[in-house]
């Protein structure tokens, strides 16, 4: 009796000791990197007033925020066509990715035939790439599509093929004995058991295929009339128009941020009610 | 070896329903899983497979399942022409899709015939019910406890109405009071529903208080080693279980389960 009561009473203080770190690691996971940030901002901007740095090499933030207000119309009309460019290119390298794992799926002679390919698409730089494009695709939406298709679409196909493959054994039994058919065993078995999988590689996919329509657009730039950001980029580059460029960074980074986390949103509301990664998210 | 003859006034073992004949079973490794295995399975039977680790108890239960064809031997399914020999299988692990609700996994088997869901539903929720799930039909797999999760994976074997229930060791995940209950609800199933039931197991207590018949296997090569009846009256319940008769029986399974063991032994020097 004595002995329960005093590991009760030991215990008490620690549990307390572990809930008070846990609110405290809460709290600091918001609040340190919110801080960084700002004592970042702040020093950028004391840097430039103390080295009296001119603006056309770093302008100060308040500048940047400035020009983001006052160019609103021209770099929020180039943000959409980035944009534009950015989600049509993670469609079709769902798509892609996805009937393509379908296809490899069917067999393994598909697989092992077709599979090096998808990796020296995956492996050569898309700058490398882009000058054959540049002279068979004539259309520019479809040039800048192809290449932020090609970068984004490999992280899928390759989780997804992936996730196909890692049925457990006695659920594919078990619908071997129920008679299934290949097209059954794939929609009620394989698809769905490869979506953790498949949502890992789409939310890799969505940054990729920002950056590919970027460099897309970079590389098709210098020889066109394109006007996403990244031409904005380059045109204020040429006109030493340093707080535009920063503005636009800055609007792409943002992209990029609200991209990865709006597809972990998306998985996670798929997965939450099965799937562990997604359990432990919600501690 | 005992000869294997009707208990009377014992429920089912009526007429042959499968006959192993002289079934082996050789792996592309090169590992003899099974030999010479001589089994017959009468209807309304609560068979056991008794045995160590190795001994091919699984590899026999997957070639009665047809998942698995044996290497020598043959199967006679003695059926009306034009009958399925349609079979349940619970495995080790509950095997439940994840996503999918408990309704809808035990809804999978008729699913994959075709059955619609709104065709499936009286089925399912009178086995949820028979399994003590009602209420649980939109939960998911993880929200549901080792025991319940077994009681679904047996809900979805028996949702096709099979003639034979194969059950691959369902129960030895589960702890020992889980287990009991189980036991204690599917030999309350099979009495009512009246199916037939391969049992594989490694506890001689859970085989001598479930079955009316255990076959005992032996290892290196897996053979079957003995038949045993198990002489007791069902409805068998938790007073069956610190029974004196109880005792008796499990000690007569264990010492032929000890000497199957040990003729491995003497078979490996
Ligand atoms: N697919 C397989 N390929 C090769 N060997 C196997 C395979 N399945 C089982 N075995 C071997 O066959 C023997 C019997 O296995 P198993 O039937 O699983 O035994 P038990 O279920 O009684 O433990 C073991 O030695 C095992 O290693
Ligand atoms: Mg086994």
């Amino acid at each position: 009796m004595t002995a329960v009561e005093s590991s009760v009473a030991t215990l008490d203080p620690e549990e307390a000791r572990r809930l008070r770190r846990e609110r405290l690691e809460r709290i600091g996971s918001w609040v340190l990197p919110l801080a960084i940030m700002v004592l970042a901002i702040w020093l950028w901007d004391r840097i430039c007033v103390w080295n009296e740095i001119p603006q056309y090499i770093l302008p100060r933030p308040g500048v940047v925020l400035q020009t983001l207000y006052n160019d609103a119309a021209l770099l929020f009309g180039s943000l959409l066509v980035t944009l534009r460019i950015t989600f049509l290119g993670l469609l079709l390298a769902v798509v892609g990715g996805v009937g393509l794992a379908v296809l490899f799926a069917q067999s393994k002679w598909v697989e092992m035939s077709f599979f090096p390919f998808a990796i020296v698409l995956q492996v050569t730089p898309i700058v490398a790439i882009f000058p054959l494009i540049n002279i068979y695709v004539d259309n520019q939406t479809a040039k800048l599509l192809l290449c932020a298709w090609i970068v984004a679409f490999f992280p899928i196909l390759s989780n997804t093929t992936l996730g196909l493959n890692s049925v457990d054994r006695n659920l594919r039994d078990l619908f071997r004995l129920n008679g299934a058919t290949r097209w059954q065993e794939l929609w009620h078995l394989r698809l769905p058991a490869a979506m953790p999988y498949f949502l890992g590689g789409l939310k890799i996919a969505g940054g990729l295929s920002l950056i590919g329509a970027v460099v897309a657009e970079f590389v098709a730039g210098a020889s066109g009339q394109s006007s996403g950001l990244a031409s904005r980029i380059i045109e204020a580059g040429y006109r030493l128009n340093a707080p535009r460029l920063f503005a636009a960074l800055i609007l792409i980074s943002l992209a990029g941020i609200v991209i990865f986390l709006v597809l972990s949103l998306v998985s996670h509301l798929i997965l939450r009610r099965w799937h562990e990664s997604a359990l432990k998210q919600e501690r | 070896m005992v000869p294997s003859t009707t208990v009377p006034g014992m429920e089912g073992s009526g007429k042959p329903l499968l006959s192993l004949r002289a079934v082996g079973k050789t792996f592309s490794n090169g590992v003899t899983a099974l030999s010479n295995v001589d089994m017959t399975i009468r209807e309304g039977d609560f068979l056991s497979l008794l045995g160590p680790s190795g001994c091919g108890k699984s590899t026999a239960l997957r070639i009665i399942a047809g998942l698995t064809a044996p290497t020598t031997g043959t199967l006679d399914w003695s059926r009306k022409p034009g009958e399925e020999s349609s079979v349940g299988f619970v495995f080790q692990e509950p095997t439940l899709l994840p996503w999918a609700s408990v309704f809808d996994n035990v809804w999978l088997p008729l699913r994959l015939k075709g059955v619609s869901r709104s065709d499936a539903a009286p089925a399912v929720s009178q086995l949820l019910e028979r399994v003590h799930l009602s209420g649980f039909e939109n939960a998911v797999p993880r929200e549901l406890s080792g025991g319940m999760k077994m009681r679904v994976s047996i809900a979805r074997a028996l949702v096709t109405k099979p003639r034979v229930l194969l059950m691959d060791e369902p129960f030895a995940a589960l702890d020992e009071i889980t287990r009991f209950k189980l036991n204690n609800d599917l030999l309350e199933l099979w009495q009512d529903e009246r199916f037939t039931v391969v049992f594989v197991t490694h506890s001689v207590f859970e085989s001598v208080f479930l079955s009316n018949r255990i076959v005992v296997m032996a290892a290196r090569p897996g053979r079957v080693f003995q038949e045993v009846e198990v002489d007791a009256p069902y409805p068998r319940d938790e007073a069956f279980r610190t029974s004196p008769a109880y005792a008796a029986l499990c000690r007569q399974a264990s010492d032929v389960l000890v000497s199957a063991i040990n003729s491995t032994h003497g078979a490996a020097a």
